[in-house]
């Protein structure tokens, strides 16, 4: 490798101070007559590492904290025959220059049942309640951030404790963070005392973020996830045909694998339009160990009117193939040693319609208050599956229409910016 | 031609990776000045503008589909977020 591969390599490099591209002509020239590679290598590696040591010890500038907020928000999601609405609450405060913490407060009510869990017992009722609380610690270009959180049902509870790292990089354009997350469910089953499993999950994250241009962010993520124990949803039974029942089929309970391990990767881009909006994109593959593959596309236009409206536009297309142990029609009882007929293991899917409108204004003169905005969110789903039946049609075993439903997802939500 | 591979290759690629490494702990000449920056600064800008919303919607459809994780960017990257 002569000097100027060098001096090319180098250039190449993200960001070099301006002051240290000097050093680069100290490197001495190559003359293969003078010495073998080997040899002009060993002699240049002390120079490169001086130059990369002058590089780290270059200025740093802060990041900052996430901004100060409250949020309130009403949402609800009805379709599939389930409705499940509630409140949540979120806070943010910042504690002096270098500490911000948050906390939410979460409710889901829940109501109806999907078709699942028709096509074998009633509707049903209930609550789940999410407590959490986080701290984001902010140390010149490091923010670090340590959240809590529990989320308590009445035949379940789960509680997480997740730990986030993110970096600025290269004159702050660059951002990497990297997380761990740990969580822990015990399941119950309504109408069963003594039913109490259990399952770990262990998540570990990967993000990065570039400004490309001053009109243009890419982002690309990455999340392993593991769990281990109890996997099955209790309620979830699969079916299978036994000609002497008066349907043709039975059900009986769902067998799935004690452990799975799952990768999703995700490239996004934001641009800013010339005319104070912008637009973004996403695309995310996903693949488990149980067979699962999945892609997920996003894109949408944000746009502005004055200073006080934001309307934005967007679509999202989801699908994925079936878990490998899905079927949605067994031969016989216990047939294979896993067996699911839980409709989100199965093939199909869906495409999202949204819109939000956000309007921003100010409700008092308090030199504390920033900034005030009232928003809803509101997307129409459909869901389209390839080989789960709807039951609840009476037609021949195996014959039953595909089932598709569509739902509707609202968020109405206040913020006040402090 | 392993080892050819090796003489004329790893030493200086493990050097660039070790430079590219320590390099990125600077701050210096970013390609986008600071001042440069208020577009993307701007929360249209934001992947996750209305974070209480967004967890929301994340929540609402991998509940419904067999598909998890990397949702959300990294954050910020413009020293703006």
């Amino acid at each position: 490798m002569g000097q100027g591969a060098v001096v090319v390599a180098i250039n190449n490099m993200p960001v070099i101070p301006r002051g240290v591209w000097g050093l680069v002509h100290l490197l001495p020239p190559y003359n293969s007559k003078d010495f073998g590679e080997r040899q002009y290598t060993a002699k240049v590696l002390p120079l490169i590492c001086l130059i990369v040591i002058m590089t780290w010890c270059a200025t740093t500038q802060a990041a900052v904290l996430p901004q100060e907020r409250s949020d309130a928000m009403y949402h609800s999601y009805q379709g599939g025959g389930m409705s499940i609405d509630g409140p949540s609450i979120l806070l943010r405060k910042n504690i002096g220059n270098s500490v911000s913490v948050t906390a939410n407060y979460y409710v889901d009510t829940i109501s109806g049942a999907s078709i699942d869990v028709l096509a074998t017992a009633s509707q049903y009722q209930e609550e789940r309640t999410e407590h959490s609380v986080g701290l984001d610690y902010l140390r010149n270009k490091t923010l670090m951030n340590l959240s809590y959180t529990t989320s308590s049902e009445n035949d379940f509870e789960a509680t997480s404790i997740s730990f986030g790292l993110s970096q600025d990089f290269f004159g702050d354009l660059t951002t990497l963070s990297i997380g761990y997350a740990r969580g822990n469910d015990e399941v119950g089953k309504r109408g069963d005392d003594n039913f109490l499993e259990q399952a770990d999950r262990q998540n570990y994250r990967l993000g990065l973020t570039q400004v490309v241009t001053k009109n243009m962010i890419v982002g690309l993520s990455f999340e392993n996830i593991a769990d281990e124990g109890y996997l099955n949803n209790p309620y979830r039974s699969v079916r299978f045909i036994d000609e002497s029942s008066a349907r043709g089929y039975r059900f009986e309970t769902e067998a799935y694998p004690t452990t799975r391990t799952s990768n999703a990767a995700a490239l996004s881009a934001n641009y800013y339009l010339p005319y104070r909006a912008s637009l973004y994109a996403e695309a995310k593959v996903f693949s488990d160990t149980w067979g699962i593959d999945a892609n997920t596309y996003k894109v949408g236009y944000i746009h502005t009117f004055t200073d006080d409206w934001i309307i934005e536009l967007r679509s999202r297309f989801y699908s994925q193939d079936k878990a490998d142990f899905y079927q949605d029609l067994y031969q016989r009882s216990e047939e294979f040693n896993f067996r699911a007929r839980d409709k989100e293991m199965s093939t199909f899917s869906n495409v999202a319609l949204g819109f939000s409108v956000s309007y921003e204004f100010r409700f008092s003169a308090a030199n504390w208050l920033k900034k005030s905005s009232i928003n809803l969110d509101f997307d129409h789903v459909r869901f389209a599956y390839d080989d789960f039946r709807n039951v609840l049609v009476d037609a021949p075993v195996g014959d039953e229409p595909l089932y598709e439903f569509s739902a509707n997802i609202t968020r109405l939500y206040v913020s006040i910016f402090y | 031609m392993k080892s050819l591979f090796k003489r004329h290759y790893i030493k200086p690629a493990l050097t660039l990776v070790f430079g590219l490494l320590m390099s990125g702990c600077a701050s210096i000449e970013p390609w986008v000045q600071p001042y440069e920056r208020e577009n993307l600064a701007d929360p249209i800008m934001s992947m996750n503008r209305n974070p209480v919303a967004s967890s929301y919607t994340h929540h609402a459809f991998q509940a419904r589909e067999g598909a998890r994780g990397a949702e959300g960017g990294a954050g910020g990257g413009c020293g703006c977020n």
